[in-house]
């Protein structure tokens, strides 16, 4: 009862008042308010209902086991790995023959979110170090390729290395005065960092063109071919494509290599790790300079797909979205960063359909989200070294 | 003989505490020492001294490791005195909750590993082949202490003595010639004290590894080691054989009080 009390207050500036600006007088939609009042005490039982059963079923969450149950997850994937990979090929292949350009662009600016949640998640989901300013690499990247193109005329795949380079270097910059900070002051200063970067870009008119922006960033090239729109939005689609699958195989590799499980001993116990020989500081500046490295990269992608950037683009909002996509999939791990940024990216996208309420539809499933499958969508379940006795090999197993 | 690990006037200041005063202390190959004293001696606060994770105020600490110089370790960082080979261990456990057994030793071995950012990446042979080999190192160092029933499972679902003992495994990954333990009994029944004791020896005795131990618990501490050090507030007040020690008055007010006729 309470319940629907605090939802039709919570609700009431939105859904019952309207203010007719042609008129100019305020409209009350009372029924709206009862409707939302019996359906919030209705909604509130179900969610007691799912608190229940989850809080019973242990670990496994109730709406996880249905997912589960109904799209057989983990079934498919250990059962039909090669099926699921044909498929899940073609579907990716033939998606912009399918689709509008529209749909083509939407899955652009997804894939190159898929990447900055990857690099993102060498820091914060394996590294243990959580950046708020991640953002600020991603803007090093883009303005990397504008600028290097408007004055010297540098192509896209120039600007490639080049951006990821410099997404490097600003990584251990700013790694190094962080190396002693832990948790939620990391987190400020990086945020500090990330503002910085914003505020500079927006700031120094004669190097950046201020809020102005840069324009006409040429669209990366094949072999000098120029193609028209619907061809360059598909190369580009295939582009970035190939770019996630690079940045998916290095992630991988790393995860799984020396260097990788000192970022996951650094994020256990740092004192420890110090103690068993690893160097914190290198372990520190390499995560931090790795996971700059994707933004970087995904800057000079992003200022090639849009043709125009300002600093506008590179706020504080696009750190956050990057860090719920890896907070949302599952901290650590791959396919749960590139299942978060498909949803964080498409899902306001499809909501348009709820118009004026998108947002607050979005809001809603990250909230219903975090609190039935706090692991994320695709909780880690860690690769860990799988020691044979027979055959004294080593064994890997998901 | 010469000592292999030398601690000459090592002098601790937190402010306007002292924790140390000027200690001075050694260990010689294949000897098990004993450090002690009652709580907030400062036993801790050497060992995190000469461990390089604190920086002492004064004071020197030198090591030589076999077949190698002396060299002075001071104020260097913890990852360059365990790559020396001085490892430890924590009072409180400190072990990698969220990986496994094995992959706990497997950080052990990690600065004795090579391979960079280009190996993992490209997974050249020489990387896989030095994967390979850390893989079974960590095994036969589990084998060794007898974990390797837990070889495949998460560190913190051990039993409270396999993590100690598991502790003790990790550092014994670093090739250390000395090892130092803080309080490796604590909190352990006496059949896992009994079975510690025994480690501790074969340590010694078998890996040919110098011990320098914190501990509080007395039957293992007099029946282990060669030679004792008794601290309190940060000064020594003792040093000896245990038989010596046990007999020494000093000693004795540290731990009982002093006799207060009225």
């Amino acid at each position: 009862m309470l319940v629907s009390l605090w939802f039709m207050f919570l609700t009431f500036p939105i859904m019952v008042i309207r203010v007719n600006t042609v008129e100019n007088e305020i409209e009350w939609r009372w029924t709206r308010m009862v409707f939302i009042g019996i359906s919030a005490f209705f909604l509130s039982f179900v969610w007691r209902y799912f608190i229940k059963k989850q809080e019973t079923g242990g670990q496994n969450s109730s709406i996880g086991e249905f997912i589960k149950r109904a799209f057989n997850f983990n079934l498919i994937l250990n059962r039909y790995k090669l099926q699921v990979f044909i498929i899940f090929s073609i579907i990716v292949v033939a998606f912009p023959f399918l689709f509008s350009i529209y749909q083509t662009n939407i899955m652009s600016t997804a894939l190159i979110y898929v990447i900055l949640g990857l690099g993102l998640n060498i820091v914060v989901g394996l590294a243990g170090l959580l950046d708020l300013g991640y953002v600020a690499f991603y803007a090093v990247g883009a303005y990397s390729y504008a600028l290097l193109n408007y004055h010297f005329g540098i192509g896209f795949w120039l600007a490639l290395p080049i951006g990821a380079g410099m997404g490097a270097l600003f990584g251990i910059l700013l790694g190094y005065p962080v190396l002693r900070l832990r948790g939620d002051y990391l987190a400020i200063v990086t945020l500090g960092f990330g503002e910085i970067i914003r505020l500079i870009l927006e700031n120094w008119n004669d190097f950046s063109f201020g809020p102005s922006g840069i324009a006409n960033i040429p669209r990366p090239g094949f072999f000098g071919i120029n193609f028209s729109l619907s061809a360059a939005s598909n190369y580009l689609y295939f582009l970035l494509i190939g770019l996630t699958l690079l940045t998916i195989f290095v992630v991988n590799r790393l995860q799984d290599s020396r260097i990788g499980r000192a970022w996951i001993a650094l994020r256990e116990d740092e004192i420890a790790c110090q103690a068993m020989g690893i160097d914190k500081t290198k372990t520190k500046l390499t995560a931090f300079a790795l996971g700059a490295t994707w933004a970087g990269m995904a800057g000079v992608l992003f200022a090639a797909k849009t043709t125009f950037i300002n600093p506008a683009s590179f706020t504080i909002w696009e750190s956050i979205i990057i860090l719920c996509v890896v907070v949302l999939g599952g901290m650590g791990s791959v396919i749960g960063v590139i299942l978060g940024a498909l949803v964080l990216i498409l899902l306001p996208e499809y909501l348009r359909a709820f118009s004026e309420y998108r947002m607050l539809v979005f809001g809603f499933i990250l909230v219903v989200m975090m609190i039935f499958r706090p692991g994320g969508i695709f909780p880690n379940i860690r690769r860990t070294y799988k020691f044979q006795e027979n055959k004294n090999q080593l064994k890997k197993r998901l | 003989m010469n000592p292999i690990l030398e601690v000459k006037n090592l002098t601790m200041r937190f402010g306007g505490l002292l924790a140390l005063d000027s200690l001075t202390l050694n260990v010689r190959a294949d000897e098990i020492v004993a450090l002690i004293g009652p709580n907030g001696a400062g036993k801790t606060t050497f060992f995190n001294c000469i461990t390089g994770i604190y920086n002492p105020t004064k004071g020197n600490v030198l090591i030589r490791p076999p077949g190698k110089k002396q060299i002075n370790i001071n104020g260097i960082k913890p990852n360059h005195v365990t790559e020396r080979g001085m490892a430890r261990t924590f009072q409180n456990i400190r072990l990698f909750p969220n990986m496994t057994v094995l992959e706990n030793v497997m950080i052990g071995r990690h600065c004795r590993m090579k391979a960079g950012i280009a190996g993992a990446v490209f997974r050249n042979k020489s990387t896989l082949a030095e994967e390979k080999q850390v893989v079974q190192d960590s095994y036969e160092i589990l084998e060794k202490i007898g974990l390797n029933q837990f070889v495949n499972e998460l560190a913190m679902n051990l039993p409270y003595g396999a993590q100690r003992r598991l502790e003790i495994a990790r550092a014994m990954a670093t090739d250390p010639f000395i090892l130092l333990l803080d309080e490796p009994a604590a909190g352990m029944n006496p059949q896992e004290t009994k079975e510690l004791d025994d480690l501790i020896l074969w340590i010694r005795d078998s890996e040919k590894i110098s011990i320098l131990l914190i501990e509080h618990d007395m039957k293992l501490v007099m029946s282990l080691s060669d030679r004792i050090y008794v601290v309190d507030y940060g000064k020594k007040i003792a040093q000896g054989t245990p038989v010596q020690i046990k007999a020494d008055p000093k000693v004795i007010k540290a731990y009982l009080g002093e006799d207060t006729d009225v």
